[in-house]
């Protein structure tokens, strides 16, 4: 009787304590909490590539211009703009009732420091900068280009959309000097950063920016009218993919912005979820150091391009069809871009031909060492399928593994790989880092000076200086596939695939998010 | 006892300097690079180079080193590297979380524990006794993470009666507290249970053999007042010494319960900062967590006092 009654009050105890909580949480209506692609560590976005920093910057920023659904750049905060036929002169105007969280106007002063500061780290902003006689702010909205030499992609950077897009801080913020992170989130975008509820591995807080005027025109992509629906956002860092569908399946969270692979069959099973590709495909390439033997020689990068199967790579590495395709292009497969030769390039394994090639090289079988981030799930089941392609195709593979860190720190080692250097490693992409040549940080063809692979290519700069020149769509299409003829020629790096990406929603919950090249969460609208 | 208290205060000290030392060194000496951690997959060498500048990894290791003791003597363990947020406020986020799983757990596993295993001294060598240890086998083997994975399909998505992840601050209220906790402290306290229970169990069986044990018996005094005022008091040196080392494993081996059930604790602050190779925040954690182990077993040591009156220091 006794423990009949102990157990009985045992039992009220749970559900008292259950009921009682299960009230308190009620996800309020107008909160959208979400698990965003990684956890927010850096807040200055010219400080890392990270993306969710990128993300994190289009919450509480606004930019000059963005791209639309379309590809098309589209004025953002400028209202008007016009340049000279020659593309020297630029004139931008800002809209009216632009204003930063803190309820200052947004002035060109501020544009111009920005743009400034974005400049001294970020590539291509870096050749814009270069190629700049004056930027100066006559009035407080207007902003004033003079360029030295024809610099045709002024649209382009300013509305670049990853990895360091040049986003508009206050003056005061700019200033900050570039080696230095900013400590002020103040920003003029949909979003306000909530700093003090900022608790990094945990949750980031963002709420609606009450003064923020949108533009007329609907959302599309990094353009069009930014309108926030929601009061508050939360991103909520939970680290383990199985975790993160089962708070989703649970109604804990709201959204899951990028499905892991592992996730992807039971929650597209799930009738309470529904998932959608807000974000176009990304990509991954295999990187190949030219500075050391044996791909110091061309021939044996195309050697190592050869036995790529890029099927059995991407099948290895996204564990469903659904999530990849092959692509031989270094562009996104269906865009303008991709439409070029790929060469001998077909993604397809040539064994054969690989082995040829080696022959005529001279390559005298010393091991080509392959770093393996074996902690990075996102990325560690694709070297032990490139592995045993490339003995397949004549190679001998010294496969090593490490962490991911261990891995970016090596890859900056122009060191012999027997002295703790690299010959190759893989990495992934979003389509807005590849859909422009000049948007890709590993298109490098100048030596010890470029991205980590240190390829010595005068023509693949050239070309590239001709496409940063020229304003004509045509003529730069042409010299998109020239470049990549070029870096095929070279072997620069080689595609592996492009991945969807997909998010997943809770169905008659969450609504209206939009396609953009980059994860963007205006519009969104949560129903109660 | 002040002198001994005093004693033992002082000697955390060279602990704590050789701890510092060792893992400034490692970390050094470790491969990975914070800086090329920082600028992300498209950032370059040149990028690279600007941020070891900014963080000043480029000046010598003794310099480095000088820089970070003449903080620490000033109580300031730095910031980090990534986040800009001064290190002591990072771990000060991270305590409460792991703090209540862990006195929870605690609590879960000594409740169940200290009676199961004194039930299996009671009968030892019996059915109960066999069946209790099988159990403790159990637990030794089952991993904390399937457990939990298990106990949020039954109670979280199939019953729907508590949350699958997250914690929730003691400000918000008990209620959630306590729901947000239960799931993740039953599945991390059964391995505890286990090990409580077998160190509970050898050392009341033990006492139970000696000749007070005898002399209360033929005193008549009833069997369950001989096995927990004889048996149990006198068993319970090990026993705290066991629950005490299960507290500092506890606070800071819980990264995979943290991570299953994703709180925000010092676990996976701790695992995070090695990833990224955030050196002052990895340098803080290990100093707090160095000195958290001295202190618990400096009341490990005075709790001895308490439970065995002829232990004198």
């Amino acid at each position: 009787m006794k423990i009949r009654l102990l157990r009985l009050t045992a039992l009220l105890a749970l559900a008292g304590v259950t009921s009682l909580a299960s009230a308190q949480s009620a996800n309020p209506a107008n909160v959208l909490r979400m698990v965003p692609q990684a956890d927010l560590k850096v807040l200055d976005p010219i400080w890392t590539t990270a993306f969710v920093t990128r993300d994190h910057g289009y919450m509480i920023y606004d930019t000059l211009f963005g791209f639309n659904e379309q590809g098309e750049v589209k004025p953002q905060m400028v209202d008007t703009y016009e340049s000279d036929p020659e593309g020297l002169n630029w004139t931008l105007k800002l809209r009216d009732g632009l204003v930063f969280h803190d309820g200052q106007p947004v002035t060109s002063a501020d544009v111009v420091q920005s743009l400034r500061r974005w400049a001294q780290r970020d590539g291509l902003g870096q050749k814009m900068f270069a190629m700049l006689d004056n930027i100066e702010a006559p009035d407080a909205r207007t902003i004033r280009l003079h360029f030295k030499q024809p610099f045709g992609m002024v649209l382009e950077a300013l509305g670049k959309p990853s990895s360091s897009p040049p986003f508009i801080m206050p003056k005061r913020v700019a200033d900050t000097p570039a080696n230095e992170q900013i400590s002020d989130t103040t920003g003029s975008g949909p979003y306000v950063f909530k700093a003090d509820e900022f608790r990094p591995g945990e949750k980031i807080v963002y709420v609606k920016h009450d003064k923020y005027v949108p533009r007329d025109e609907p959302a599309s992509g990094t353009a069009g009218g930014k309108h926030v629906h929601v009061d508050r956002v939360e991103w909520v860092i939970i680290k383990d993919a199985q975790t993160q569908a089962n708070a989703l399946v649970n109604g804990e969270i709201d959204m899951l912005s990028w499905v892991p692979p592992e996730q992807y069959a039971a929650l597209k099973a799930n009738p309470k979820i529904e998932l959608l590709t807000p974000v176009p495909k990304g990509s991954y390439t295999l990187h190949i150091n030219h500075h050391v033997p044996p791909f110091d020689n061309p021939k044996i990068a195309q050697a190592a391009a050869l036995t790529l199967n890029q099927e059995a790579l991407m099948r290895a590495q996204m564990i469903n069809k659904d999530l990849y395709n092959a692509c031989p292009s270094i562009y996104p497969c269906g865009s303008a871009y991709a439409a070029g030769s790929t060469a001998y390039f077909t993604g397809k394994p040539q064994f054969e031909k690989a082995k040829q090639l080696l022959k005529e090289a001279g390559y005298d079988g010393r091991p080509v060492v392959l770093l393996n981030p074996s902690d990075f799930t996102l990325l560690n089941k694709f070297p032990p399928v490139l592995a045993q392609l490339l003995k397949q195709g004549g190679f001998t593979v010294d496969m090593q593994s490490m962490d991911w860190p261990s891995l970016v720190t090596r890859r900056a080692s122009k060191e012999l790989p027997e002295k703790g250097g690299w010959n190759l490693f893989i990495t992934g992409w979003g389509a807005s880092d590849t859909m422009n040549p000049l948007y890709f940080a590993p298109m490098t063809g100048n030596g010890e000076k470029g991205w980590f692979g240190w390829t010595t290519d005068d023509k693949l700069e050239q070309l590239k200086n001709e496409f940063l020149a020229s304003m004509d769509e045509n003529k730069r299409t042409d010299l998109a596939h020239q470049i990549q003829l070029q870096v095929f020629e070279t072997g620069v790096y080689v595609p592996l695939g492009e991945s969807q990406n997909y998010t997943a929603v809770r169905k008659g919950v969450v609504s209206g998010l939009v396609n953009a090249p980059v994860s963007v969460f205006w519009n969104v609208k949560k129903q109660p | 006892m002040p002198a001994f208290f005093l004693r033992r205060i002082l000697a955390t000290l060279p602990v704590l300097i050789v701890v510092a030392l060792i893992v400034f060194l490692m970390l050094r000496l470790a491969p990975g690079d914070p800086a090329a951690a920082i600028v992300g997959n498209s950032g370059t060498s040149e990028d690279i180079a600007q941020v070891r500048t900014a963080l000043g990894l480029n000046d010598s290791l003794p310099v480095q080193f000088l820089r970070w003791v003449q903080a620490l003597a000033q109580g300031n363990l730095g910031e980090s590297f990534f986040m800009k947020i001064p290190v002591t406020e990072l771990i000060g986020q991270r305590i409460e979380p792991t703090l209540s799983l862990a006195a929870l757990t605690l609590v879960v596993a000594v409740a169940i524990a200290v009676p199961l295993g004194v039930l299996a001294a009671w009968r030892h060598g019996g059915w109960l006794d066999r069946a209790l240890m099988g159990f403790s086998v159990l637990g030794f083997s089952v991993p904390a993470f399937v457990l939990g994975y298990v106990l949020i399909w039954l109670f979280s998505l199939h019953w729907q009666l508590l949350p699958v992840q997250g914690y929730s601050r003691l400000e918000n209220g008990v209620g959630l507290w306590l729901r947000h906790l239960i799931l993740p402290s039953i599945a991390l306290s059964i391995i505890y249970i286990a090990l409580i229970a077998r160190v509970t169990r050898a050392s009341v069986a033990e006492a139970m053999t000696e000749d007070y044990i005898r002399t209360a018996r033929a005193k008549g005094i009833s069997e369950a007042r001989v096995l927990i005022r004889h048996g149990l008091a006198n068993a319970a040196v090990p026993i705290v010494t066991v629950i005490g080392i299960g507290v500092a494993l506890l606070i800071g081996g819980v990264v995979v319960t943290e991570t299953v059930f994703a709180i925000p604790g010092l676990g996976q602050l701790t695992v995070d900062a090695v990833l990224s190779r955030d050196f002052p925040l990895i340098q803080g954690i290990i100093l707090f967590f160095a000195l958290i182990y001295v202190l618990i077993n400096l009341l490990i040591d005075l709790s001895y006092i308490v439970l065995d009156p002829r232990i004198r220091y």
